[in-house]
């Protein structure tokens, strides 16, 4: 995965709460192979009329929103289902990082598992940035070492989790991360199947023995 | 034990194979469930070649994307959602997993179907990816969805990295009152606390109204921990949680049983445990509640009115009322009452087990619903026992449609879906934009609320059609844990 230092882009302003992940990519596109391209379908309903029309004033119909690496929302984004296609939509766009005061929990996660970064700024701070960004894609930077972002005049620092900023910082995967720790998962396992003999499920045939 | 500890810590130290420098946790998972979304999983792993590690901890299920009119795969209209089921198939067959496919008589919605064949069980991490797989804690267990890559990763190794969350109570004092349901208990919640109430926590929920809750309710309770931001939600398991396993196709047996029960019975919240966050609510104050907006949050008793954007304590929260109000073609002040439905849609692994069918048959039993809609179980099993039952005359009778059991109209993935501008009183979970399809307008509520809003053609107030009580019974019975 792509590491993230500092990204000096585009940002784009979403000013809304609860952008949650069915807003995001609709269930009905997930059924796609993801080598069709995510990006599309980002926010589809939201920013295309009922026959597919797409509004011009939505922010990423804007000139330069295609260029956008970073969206700065309202609380409580990306809440709802666990479908990591919400995080394909928009890294398939182009978004790197996804500004807000909350995340969903799931979200957050599928965001940085994609190498895409959760920034969790303050409510008033969330509200500056919408403001300095206003209605057009306009200039922004985060930067992950320092935890900050700036758009303008307006400067904000962002809270994020030490061990994710430190996957972002270095584009790491956890299987890799995991598979370093392989004797141990199988000792782990070993002295769990004696502990919880039970806890593994017995195929259905065991059951007729079972029973007596 | 020295230090008083949570039912969450219990299950989760038991679990905890490693602690990283950065305070991760790599947790040992006992059962993973996929479905048909599970794809992206399946080619991640492809592409790195890795085999699945522990096939025999692993369930398929085939249920978001099943057709509900026939279960025949040739049925499927849609050759993108027939390679969805297809895909499932392949990709379980490949790495010998066990699946219940389609046509499978044990089939069913995932979150119905592992409490019935006994694969959910108390003290277990289980993980699938959907985000209600929280229902599961209703046994005591911790469980929660992840994302596609922490599928992939959970198939590759059995484990999973996670942060410990922290942890809250949610203590229900005293008993409900008559017609009033899990489902109500956590809309109040969440509209107490926010949708992001409980974002950051594992949630446990006690006092002596969860208690008294079946297994069933208990369920429904705990899927809709997701709903306020909660990472899972649990019940420490008790004698009702025992009975309901007991037999079950996957539960232990015999003497394993015994050996499992008395380990069960020592999952609960030491006296003197502490909570991050501790929340009472007295059981007595719950009502009816029905959502009006586009969130889980946006909920109200039944008798109250629909919120006035200019009433609102801030700027925020006018501007989130009057969006909501705008999506759902509503007028301020309206009472919740007069709001006039389209249709109705009984369903889901919130509220498709057999009680929340008992339930709603109880009220349409001799009427007819002034609305079209769609009753679909939430498992196989539980049609064939509906239709023993004769649940299902009921419903036909009613000029309701009985289906097949899939998630169906609870997101659409099948073809299921409300009509855009058409409004639906819906026993699911999420009446987010368009989650019933495009510019549908969801009402969430309990299966006797849907009932009633059925035969009445707008939401009503289940208390005030006489008849059958919605709640639901608590099963009582011999103690089958003997210690
Ligand atoms: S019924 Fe709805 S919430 Fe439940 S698993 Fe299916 S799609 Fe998810």
């Amino acid at each position: 995965m792509q590491p993230i230092t500092v990204l000096d882009t585009q940002g784009v302003a979403l000013a809304a709460a609860n952008v949650d992940t069915d807003q995001l990519i609709p269930a009905r596109f997930m059924k796609e192979p993801r080598s069709v391209g995510y990006g599309q379908f980002l926010l589809y309903d939201v920013r295309h009329d009922a026959k597919g029309t797409p509004d011009p004033a939505f922010i990423l119909h804007r000139s330069g929103a295609n260029d956008a690496e970073v969206m700065v929302s309202r609380r409580n984004f990306g809440a709802g289902s666990s479908r990591e296609a919400a995080v394909y939509a928009l890294v398939d766009f182009g978004f790197r990082c996804v500004i807000a005061p909350s995340f969903g929990d799931i979200f957050a996660s599928n965001a940085v598992n994609n190498g895409m970064l959760p920034a969790v700024v303050e409510e008033e701070d969330a509200e500056r940035l919408l403001a300095a960004l206003g209605d057009e894609p306009a200039p922004i930077r985060v930067d992950l070492e320092a935890q900050r972002i700036r758009v303008a005049e307006v400067e904000v620092s962002f809270s994020v989790s030490p061990v994710w900023r430190t996957k972002l910082l270095n584009g790491w995967d956890d299987i890799d991360l995991t598979r370093q720790h392989a004797d141990t998962i199988t000792r782990f396992a070993a002295d769990y199947a004696q502990t919880f003999p039970w806890a593994a499920p017995r195929p259905q045939a065991f059951d007729l023995i079972g029973k007596g | 034990m020295s230090t008083p500890t949570t039912l969450f810590d219990k299950v989760w130290r038991a679990h905890e194979i490693h602690r990283g420098e950065s305070g991760q946790s790599l947790l040992w998972i006992d059962r993973h469930f996929v479905h048909e979304g599970s794809f992206h999983a399946f080619n991640k792993l492809a592409e790195r070649e890795l085999p699945v590690a522990r096939p025999d901890l692993t369930f398929g299920i085939a249920d978001h994307y099943v057709p509900t009119l026939a279960r025949r795969l040739d049925g499927v209209a849609d050759p993108k959602v027939r390679s969805m089921i297809e895909q499932l198939s392949s990709n379980t067959k490949r790495h010998d997993i066990t699946l219940f496919g389609l046509d499978d008589p044990r089939q069913g919605i995932v979150h119905v179907m592992g409490p019935e064949q006994g694969l959910t069980q108390p003290g277990l991490i289980m993980v699938c990816g959907d985000s209600h797989t929280a229902t599961h804690g209703a046994f005591g267990s911790i469980a929660f969805g992840i994302g596609a890559s922490e599928v992939a990763h959970v198939l590759a190794t059995q484990t999973l990295w996670q942060s410990r969350p922290k942890v809250m109570r949610i203590t229900l004092e005293g008993t409900l009152a008559p017609g009033v349901t899990a489902k109500d208990i956590a809309l109040t919640w969440i509209s107490r606390l926010g949708a992001d109430g409980a974002r950051g926590y594992a949630i446990e929920y006690a006092g002596e109204a969860i208690r008294a809750l079946s297994m069933e309710a208990r369920l429904t309770l705990c899927n809709l921990s997701i709903e306020g931001g909660g990472r899972c939600g649990m019940i420490a398991p008790d004698q009702t949680t025992f009975e309901y396993l007991k037999g079950r196709p996957y539960s232990p047996k015999g003497e394993a049983f015994e050996q499992a029960c008395a380990y069960w019975s020592t999952l609960y919240s030491d006296q003197g445990a502490t909570f991050d966050l501790d929340v009472t609510i007295n059981a007595a104050d719950i009502a009816p509640t029905v959502t009006w907006g586009v969130s889980p949050e946006e909920a109200l008793p039944i008798d109250q009115h629909v919120p006035v954007p200019d009433d609102a304590t801030d700027l925020a929260k006018a501007r989130q009322i009057r969006a909501s109000l705008d999506y759902m073609g509503l007028k301020a002040g309206q009472k919740l009452t007069d709001i006039a439905i389209d249709r109705v849609f009984i369903g889901s692994c919130t509220n498709a087990r057999i009680e929340d069918l008992r339930a709603a048959a109880a009220i349409l039993n001799g009427r007819k619903s002034r609305v079209p809609g769609v009753v679909s179980p939430g498992s196989t099993q539980v049609k064939a026992q509906a239709e023993a039952e004769g649940l299902d005359r009921i419903f036909v009778d009613a000029g309701l449609e009985w289906r097949h059991s899939g998630c169906s109209m609870c997101v659409g993935m099948n073809g299921d879906t409300v009509p855009s501008g058409e409004r639906c009183a819906s026993t699911t979970n999420r009446n987010f934009k368009g989650r019933q399809g495009p510019g549908a307008r969801t009402h969430l509520m309990s299966p006797a609320m849907v009932a009633a809003a059925a035969v009445s053609g707008h939401l009503a107030d289940i208390r005030t059609l006489s008849l059958a009580s919605a709640q639901s019974p608590r099963s009582e019975g011999a103690p089958s844990c003997s210690r």
